[in-house]
């Protein structure tokens, strides 16, 4: 079916959200975090490779790598949840896949979250 | 979803090869891409030998050549021919730019011409450009001001004059704006490169006073943020501009503005 309406009414559409700047900051903000604690991870993983279970198990534990670990998780899953809704919305554009899509792309890296930061805890605190 | 493929009745055919001139010796050939919406066929590329000793040295020049000279009904825009009016902006040889500053010497093999890429096709190479124009009217691209208009006109220090630089010159050929990956697939709903140069423009002049008004209309994720640097704007832009450093400052004063 043709579309009737000007261009103008097109372009202006919804009007403008007044909103996005918070998400570009806190991509670029999670970014900035990322890289200390990426590496910092990747360390840890490289300079423990091959090492007893028992002797990775009690280096988590301590508390200064258990916290380590813990923000890295949150940062990276964080600055995920905020690259991938970017690419939702730059490619999805059926409304109702859209939405779908970004609740999915929310509820995801809460569950994962969730679930990595209770593994640590239970190493942590576990016997 | 993005549409990757074209549909089927956009998909180019090979189309006519037009003999070459009689007598000629020194021959470049030229592809173009032909479509006309008066009848049902698909569209098509041309080729064309165009005669160099006959011909002026730029894109357009054989163009025009190739209108005189061999097809009448060969369609584009074009005007001032040096530049300055962004009316013969085109995809020559694989990248956005202006046919009247093309020169066929930067080209190697057949010179390849297509109209600007995912915009509506009005014919051959004529873009319909309508939504983009919409979008620089919707940015309102003149000076706002509540203070009384001064006697004679509103000053402005030399060091704020030379913040309008690289961004004043832009012609509106709207060559980054079609080279721009994000304007392809949101098109309506991002400003794209063009538009929002244009905006930078007018949030940086020193006289302008609706900057804060004019930042509230750019804040959105589509409208503004669709921009990730792909920097396609900046290479292609046959002016020499960068608007994605345009955009770029945009977002600083966004984050400014609340930081």
């Amino acid at each position: 079916m043709a579309d009737m309406r000007t261009p103008l009414n097109r372009v202006r559409g919804l009007g403008a959200a007044r909103g996005g700047t918070e998400h570009f900051w806190r991509q670029r903000l999670t970014a900035v975090s990322n890289l200390p604690l990426i590496l910092f991870f990747m360390g840890f993983v490289m300079a423990y490779s091959g090492a007893p279970f028992e002797e990775v198990r009690a280096a988590i534990a301590s508390p200064v790598v258990a916290l380590l670990i813990g923000f890295a998780f949150v940062s990276v899953l964080y600055h995920m949840r905020l690259g991938m809704q970017v690419i939702i919305e730059d490619y999805v554009h059926d409304q109702g896949w859209k939405v779908a899509l970004i609740i999915l792309n929310t509820f995801f890296p809460i569950v994962v979250g969730a679930i990595a930061l209770l593994s640590l805890l239970k190493i942590v605190f576990g016997a | 979803m993005v549409q990757i493929t074209l549909p089927k009745n956009s998909q180019i055919k090979q189309g006519k090869v037009w003999p070459k001139p009689e007598g000629a010796t020194n021959l470049r050939e030229y592809r173009v891409y032909r479509w006309s919406p008066d009848d049902t066929e698909n569209p098509r590329v041309d080729t064309y030998y165009v005669d160099m000793d006959d011909c002026g040295p730029m894109v357009l020049d054989a163009l025009i050549w190739i209108k005189n000279k061999i097809d009448p009904t060969l369609t584009f825009r074009r005007s001032c021919r040096e530049g300055i009016c962004g009316s013969c902006a085109m995809n020559i040889d694989g990248a956005n730019t202006l046919a009247c500053t093309k020169g066929m010497d930067e080209i190697k093999g057949a010179v390849k011409v297509y109209p600007l890429p995912h915009m509506p096709v009005v014919k051959d190479l004529v873009p319909d450009l309508s939504v983009p124009y919409a979008q620089l009217s919707s940015i309102e691209p003149w000076l706002h001001t509540e203070t009384p208009e001064p006697a004679t006109e509103w000053r402005q220090s030399r060091e704020d004059r030379a913040k309008l630089d690289g961004l004043y010159e832009c012609i509106l050929c709207f060559c980054c704006q079609t080279a721009c990956p994000s304007y392809w697939w949101n098109g309506e709903r991002y400003l794209g490169p063009a538009v929002l140069l244009q905006a930078y423009r007018w949030l940086i002049d020193s006289r302008d006073e609706a900057t804060g008004e004019r930042l509230d209309k750019l804040e959105d994720p589509f409208r503004l943020y669709r921009c990730h640097t792909i920097m396609n704007c900046t290479q292609t832009c046959p002016k020499g501009l960068n608007p994605a450093k345009a955009i770029a400052e945009i977002k600083k004063m966004m984050v400014e503005r609340r930081v």
